[in-house]
């Protein structure tokens, strides 16, 4: 562990670490990956100070490797997000996010007069601008941006 | 050539130019011969969860011409739907009993959505503000009888450009040919940006115009559309602009010969009663286009053309 800053949060031995998720989205990432329903050890740390972000958070999931297709949905809330794979304390592998080009039930049509909002419908998108992360609904065909974007 | 086959008619955007031509030259078999049993022994529900008489009337026409039996709803007041029933619910069982389902609702994306839950195939005829595809069919179809071609044409749509569907379904299927575009609106109706990026990427010529007086002279198709009163966040601006952007019969004197004028109707006061005998007035015939457009469409998704 050469980086002080994770240390605030106790070292695991196999998994995965999460690092640089902005601090107010914590509980996103957490719901977008749905940690609440697994087993394995993990340890949350947040409001640590960054640079960048002015205030992170961090997720340390014990004995977890995700896909990356899996890992990608969190780019909505956490584009800076770095993975660190841990594998016997050691990190054999770094990985950053990327916005995926089809969301799928993870984001609400920002559309009140979609059918989405009205009748129990997975929601879909196609990611339309990744920069400034922009999306056009499958069935209304309005797009919702980063600003009026609301995780389900 | 059967390649809408069993394919739903959701968006103007699922279908390619050769397909949109194909339904055009079928369309235009139809006004020759509208009478042809081809639907004898099938069923099409018209489940219209908003009313809407000229268009339900035009597609059950068009199914009459065809021979075939309708089923279906002209309001749902009085159905399951209030009781609570879920359009999926209620999509689901009425494909048991049909061939084809014609659907008109409020919400927006209900057409696509009903696609995917249905047995057979789903003719869009009004999803809120989004789509209306046999609506742009009909146009295109009376564009090209009226114009002979829909290739390289000068185009000037008037009135609401900003909230307007059948505006905006127009505006990307004529980008499939080569046209030149003229929008003429109000500063709060304006044509959404979003528009015009995409005829930029698509090298297509456009203009935009506030004023709506003497500039119609280039045009080959000059389509109105009505300017509602509910779009206005200040009252006072609609008072200031309902009145210019009405057609007069005085503003067609140089007009070109070939030009014909497009309404989707209803109208409001946007065209002078005094444009109605003019020979490019063409928008009562327009309306008729629509049954043509919409046997076309019916026997190309049931594969029967
Ligand atoms: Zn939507």
């Amino acid at each position: 562990m050469n980086d002080k800053k994770q240390l605030k949060v106790s070292a695991i031995k196999e998994g995965t670490v999460i690092d640089h998720i902005p601090a107010q989205n914590l509980f996103k990432v957490i719901s977008i990956l749905r940690l609440d329903k697994i087993h394995t050890q993990i340890t949350f740390g947040t409001n640590l100070e960054s640079k960048r972000l002015g205030s992170k958070a961090i997720i340390k999931i014990s004995e977890i490797f995700f896909h990356d297709a899996e890992i990608n949905k969190i780019a909505l809330v956490a584009p800076d997000a770095k993975l660190n794979i841990i594998k016997d304390y050691e990190v054999v592998e770094k990985k950053v996010v990327e916005v995926p080009d089809e969301i799928v039930g993870i984001v609400k049509c920002f559309n009140p007069q979609c059918i989405t909002n009205h009748e129990k419908i997975t929601t879909r998108f196609t990611v339309v601008n990744k920069k400034e992360v922009s999306m056009k609904c499958h069935y209304c065909e309005k797009i919702t941006d980063s600003e009026h974007m609301e995780i389900i | 050539m059967h390649s809408m086959k069993n394919k739903s008619l959701v968006s103007i955007t699922d279908f390619s130019k050769e397909e949109y031509l194909r339904i055009l030259d079928l369309a235009g078999e139809f006004e020759r011969k509208p009478g042809q049993p081809l639907l004898q022994g099938y069923i099409v529900a018209t489940l219209f969860f908003e009313p809407s008489t000229r268009t339900r009337l035009s597609f059950e026409s068009a199914v009459n011409r065809l021979g075939g039996k309708i089923i279906g709803f002209s309001d749902s007041a009085n159905t399951s739907v209030s009781k609570g029933e879920t359009l999926n619910d209620t999509i689901k069982i009425v494909s048991n009993y049909c061939d084809l389902i014609v659907m008109r609702h409020p919400l927006e994306g209900s057409a696509r959505y009903a696609s995917e839950v249905s047995g057979v195939p789903v003719i869009n005829a009004g999803d809120g503000a989004n789509q209306h595809p046999s609506q742009t069919l009909l146009d295109l179809y009376s564009i090209k009888k009226t114009q002979g071609r829909l290739d390289n044409l000068c185009i000037y749509l008037v009135g609401d450009l900003k909230y307007g569907r059948t505006v905006h379904s127009l505006i990307m299927a004529m980008s499939k040919f080569n046209t030149t575009f003229h929008f003429i609106s109000p500063e709060e109706l304006k044509i959404p940006n979003e528009y015009k990026i995409y005829l930029d990427s698509l090298g297509l010529k456009y203009f935009e115009h506030s004023d709506f007086t003497d500039i119609i002279d280039e045009a080959d198709i000059v389509y109105m559309t009505r300017v509602q009163k509910e779009r206005f966040s200040d009252p006072i601006e609609y008072e200031k602009t309902k009145n210019a952007y009405v057609l007069r019969a005085d503003m067609l004197k140089k007009s070109k010969p070939n030009m014909r004028i497009l309404h989707p109707l209803p109208r409001v006061n946007e065209i002078h009663t005094d444009v109605d005998p003019s020979e490019k007035a063409y928008y009562f015939t327009q309306a008729l286009n629509g049954v043509y457009t919409r046997q076309a469409i019916i026997t190309s998704i049931l594969g029967l053309k």
